[in-house]
């Protein structure tokens, strides 16, 4: 569990000199967690999903933000990848098909102190919960979603999602998909209030890992599209792509991701690209082939609803009590028969 | 019932109360005749927009002050505006006042004001006006030569059936004060019904201050202006004034609707958050509470359809603070999934479905009390839920802190069910005494022992301790798949057994903590009523009069439907005959496929026959309207014949 709880002021626990206010407002403890504090069961996803990097990366995250695992609450929907939360040793809410969004701002409203993050597939997010995820771009609360986007509905078995490509064969469209996909980057980056758009795929984890950090440092609603493989229902799907790297393009810039020289030697078709420039993001989003990985779209200074509608007056009994009787007023009649109009 | 007794009024110094105006006006000059009533109900009518129901919640806020009892209902368009003049588009307000305590809307009506004859006919037409009832009717029609015939015809009609008309110029008394009478008639129409129910009419301004208190005094100036003219008028025009005694409360007293008394409750409770998607005939509640969270703390948030508001108020429930969200039968339909998902999770929350007509879009604007079934039983499979009905606008206030504790102390979904009749209808209560107890108390965030479980369901009671997130050593996946008592995802047949034993338990365990629900009338008789919701007005009012006349008939109002309260098989021995009184779809046995292998009960019938196993009759009506005290009185008489 925790490992080490170091004292900032004093390793003895007793403070030697006298503490000024300011400190006392200061984290008084050190948390250090081990990648183990954040793992719960095993897995029960097919060997190669790329919900595995995933919850790799994201418990790579935990451990190096050093989040409180009692402060930190994964939502999910339903389908494979909304088992994520049961994976993870923080609090977790595996809600319904679609709906782990509302559920997400609930707690993000109610909660300003807890780390939200939200796992969705891409039935999830861009099918039966579409509604929520249009709005919650527009909401832009404080939380990282994830959509783990595979093409496909997994749990139900190999069904067409709205993101498979046109002429994808399924258990739904045996001579093949009807519709061209849905762009889940392009319809993000047309919601008013967008504030944090990225991809990444699965296959490089370093990048994911990256990426992920990224959206978690950002304030706002910060959407991830994590391109991933299914090896049960499309062994082959994602195959080309990853056999052939010039099919990835990777976006870079000094405030977005960083491309190490390892990488760079392998992924050659690289691309400078400003996230501030939301027209540049839009063009490059409805590219797919090359796939574009990374961040596409950032801007901090879109106001979250949680801190336009938090309300920061101290609840107490006595605030209640005097509003509830102040309205209370509003509606008396008093025994002496006259309204006290001067109340109001 | 209405004992009426004739006076002659003399010229006196105070007109009621305290009642020397302060401005303007000397004291009454009116010196005709004056009919001291027991009750009355008035209703004023117009075209959408020309401010009538504003008017009627004036005069019924108006009435209350000088101490009578008294019921408002709206009258309210399915359309926000319908066609000017239109039968169909009547809007307004329906006062019954009397001197002792008003606890329904009453009958039909007794005096009625309309702007124009159209939304008249139409009230005539759906039989809402007494037969031979008073009617004043605005005269402007009879110089407009595009419908002064249909105006006049419809005078001629109304007067050869036996209708009291007494043309008011209404437009032309306002235009020497106003240039648009459209906005003022209304206040004009107030003055007028103040003169004629001999009501203060400093009481009265004062109302007009608090009614447009927000607005610029020239504003209030002008609406007091045409207040006191309606007065004058109807003092120097009419030659008939009624007067009601009052019984003065000696104790403040609230006047609000079914909604504000929820949403006073919200606050109340202490609950912070509330999550809604607009619908009819719910949203009045969450515009008032929007409003009010502004000066006590707290949030309404719209979302962004019903499915979200449910799910969001889940999660900020999941997360410490219990939160509610509000609606009416079509968003309930929505947020059936959710409710599940709650009920699954043990996460208390707390639901308002303001019913209105269904099936589907049904009768927005109406009232009924058509799901009581889909609330009990909906959500699919076994989703035991809590199910509180108000009967009373301050039942509404007290069963928001009710719901709010029911939910947080066994971790439940508490629906409460009211309707469009409690919504949109006013009636005083005792203003609350704050009680520190009805506040949430602070989220738990203390540490949680090693070993315990998030879901320790206790063999007897089925209860167990939540975890809320920030509780150290607490983190576990709540989820809406089967689990075990760590909440891990579980299908062992065992568990699923187990877990499923002790959600329902917990019902069990809250029913053996109510009391039997109080008797109206002996404890034993030739018949039993029984009712539920926003009907026990009516109900009561039918019984106590046939009690009167002898019959020996009792009756018994359940406001726990799920669980119900202990008890009620015992009560039900007692009577010969039982029959449910409601307002939603029941057979008639009277039909000619209807026979007792095929008769469908309405749904409080239906409940009490598979418990109770007694053989109790129903009759329910689905006609959009709150049930009539008279209709109740002559089913009742119809059923013990």
């Amino acid at each position: 569990m925790n490992n080490i709880s170091l004292n900032v002021l004093n390793g003895n626990g007793a403070a030697t000199e006298p503490l000024n206010v300011n400190d006392c407002l200061l984290q008084l403890y050190e948390e250090h967690y081990e990648l183990e504090d954040y793992q719960k069961g095993v897995p029960r996803w097919c060997t190669g999903c790329g919900d595995n990097a995933i919850l790799t990366a994201v418990q790579r995250l935990c451990r190096d933000e050093a989040l409180p695992p009692e402060k930190t609450v994964f939502v999910s929907g339903i389908g494979c990848s909304s088992r994520l939360p049961h994976y993870m040793n923080t609090y977790g809410f595996h809600s319904l098909h679609g709906r782990a969004l509302p559920v997400a701002e609930g707690i993000r409203l109610a909660r300003p102190d807890l780390k939200v993050f939200v796992n969705m597939g891409d039935g999830d997010c861009c099918s039966i919960g579409a509604a929520h995820w249009i709005h919650a771009i527009r909401y832009n609360m404080n939380m990282t979603a994830m959509l783990h986007d595979n093409n496909i509905y997994g749990l139900t078995k190999k069904q067409a999602s709205p993101t498979s490509p046109i002429g994808l064969k399924t258990n739904t469209t045996p001579r093949g998909s009807y519709l061209d996909a849905l762009n889940p980057l392009t319809v993000t980056l047309g919601v008013s209030n967008v504030s944090f758009v990225a991809q990444v795929v699965d296959w490089i984890p370093k990048l994911l890992y990256q990426t992920i950090q990224a959206a978690y440092h950002h304030k706002g609603f910060a959407f991830i599209r994590v391109i991933q493989r299914c090896p049960e229902w499309l062994p082959t799907h994602m195959e080309a792509y990853m056999q052939d790297p010039t099919r990835v393009l990777l976006l870079h810039h000094e405030n977005g991701l960083h491309v190490d020289d390892e990488l760079a030697k392998r992924y050659t078709k690289m691309q400078e690209h400003d996230p501030s420039d939301i027209n540049r993001a839009r063009e490059i989003a409805s590219g797919s082939d090359p796939i574009p990985v990374g961040i596409l779209y950032r801007n901090d200074e879109v106001p979250c609803y949680e801190d336009v509608r938090f309300d920061s007056r101290l609840r107490t009994t006595s605030l209640v009590k005097n509003g509830l009787e102040a309205e209370f007023d509003k509606f008396t009649i008093w025994p002496d028969g006259h309204a006290h109009v001067s109340r109001n | 019932m209405m004992e009426v007794e004739e006076l002659t009024k003399v010229k006196k110094e105070k007109t009621n109360g305290h009642g020397v105006p302060a401005t303007g006006m000397g004291p009454s000059a009116y010196m005709g005749k004056v009919t001291r009533l027991n009750e009355h109900l008035v209703e004023i009518i117009s075209d959408s927009g020309e401010g009538a129901q504003k008017c009627g919640q004036s005069f019924g806020s108006i009435v209350a002050q000088m101490g009578l009892g008294v019921w408002t209902t709206e009258i309210i368009p399915a359309e926000i505006r319908p066609p000017a003049r239109s039968v169909a588009g009547a809007s307004g307000n329906r006062i019954r006042f009397g001197s002792k305590r008003v606890t329904n809307g009453g009958n039909e009506t007794d005096l009625v004001i309309a702007f124009n004859e159209q939304v008249l006919l139409g009230r005539v037409r759906s039989k809402e006006l007494k037969p031979g009832c008073t009617i004043l009717l605005e005269s402007m029609w009879r110089d407009d030569k595009r419908v002064a015939k249909s105006y006049t015809d419809a005078v001629e009609q109304l007067i050869s059936a036996g209708y009291k008309v007494y043309e008011i110029p209404m437009d032309k008394e306002c235009r020497k004060i106003v240039s648009d009478p459209r906005k003022g008639k209304n206040m004009f129409a107030l003055g007028v019904l103040c003169g004629l129910y001999s009501l203060d009419l400093q009481s009265a301004r004062d109302q007009v201050v608090l009614t447009f208190g927000k607005k610029a005094a020239k504003v209030i100036e002008s609406n007091i202006a045409l207040l006191d003219a309606g007065y004058a008028w109807a003092d120097a025009n009419l030659d008939f004034k009624y007067e009601i005694p009052a019984e003065k409360s000696t104790e403040p007293q609230i006047v609000v609707n079914g909604n504000t008394a929820l949403a006073l409750g919200v606050l109340a409770s202490g609950m912070e958050i509330c999550a809604m998607y607009p619908i009819t005939p719910a949203t009045s509640a969450s515009h008032y509470l929007s409003d009010a969270f502004e000066e006590v703390g707290g949030i309404v948030h719209q979302a962004e359809d019903e499915i979200a508001a449910c799910c969001f108020a889940i999660g900020a429930s999941y997360a410490g603070k219990c939160t509610v969200t509000i609606t009416s039968g079509p968003g309930y339909s929505l947020k059936q999934e959710a409710i599940g998902l709650a009920v699954m999770g043990e996460i208390p929350l707390v639901v308002v479905n303001v019913m209105r007509g269904g099936p589907s879009t049904g009768q927005p604007t109406k009232t009924e009390q058509g799901d009581l079934m889909t609330t009990i039983f909906g959500s699919h499979g076994d989703a035991p839920k809590v199910v509180i009905a108000p009967a009373t606008i301050e039942d509404c206030f007290y069963s928001m802190i009710t719901a709010r504790k029911i939910a947080e102390t066994f971790n439940m979904v508490v629906v409460i069910l009211t309707d469009a009749n409690l919504a949109s209808s006013q009636q005083p209560f005792k203003r609350p005494v704050f009680d520190e107890g009805w506040l949430a108390p602070p989220i738990d965030q203390s540490a949680i022992p090693p070993g315990a479980k998030p879901y320790d369901w206790d063999p007897k009671t089925g209860l167990a301790r939540r975890f809320i997130p920030g509780q150290p050593g607490g983190m576990h996946t709540l989820t809406g798949l089967a689990h075990d008592e760590n909440s891990h995802v579980a299908y062992d047949p065992e568990i699923n057994q187990r877990s499923m034993r002790a959600r329902s338990l917990k019902l069990a365990t809250l029913q053996k903590t109510l009391n039997p629900p109080p008797i109206f009338g002996d404890p034993t008789g030739d018949m039993l009523v029984i009712g539920w919701g926003s009907t026990k007005g009516a109900i009561e009012e039918a019984v106590e009069l046939l009690r009167q006349e002898g019959k020996k008939v009792s009756s018994l109002h359940l406001t726990f439907i799920q669980p119900l309260p202990p008890g009620i098989k015992e009560i039900l021995a007692g009577f010969k005959k039982c029959i449910t009184i409601e307002n939603n779809w029941s057979d008639s046995p009277n039909d000619e496929m209807i026979d007792g292998s095929n008769r469908r009960y309405s749904a409080l019938a239906i409940l009490l026959r598979s418990r109770y196993l007694v053989d109790i009759d129903c009759w329910s009506e689905c006609r959009g309207t709150p049930l009539k005290p008279n209709t109740v009185r002559r089913v009742i008489e119809e059923a013990m014949a």
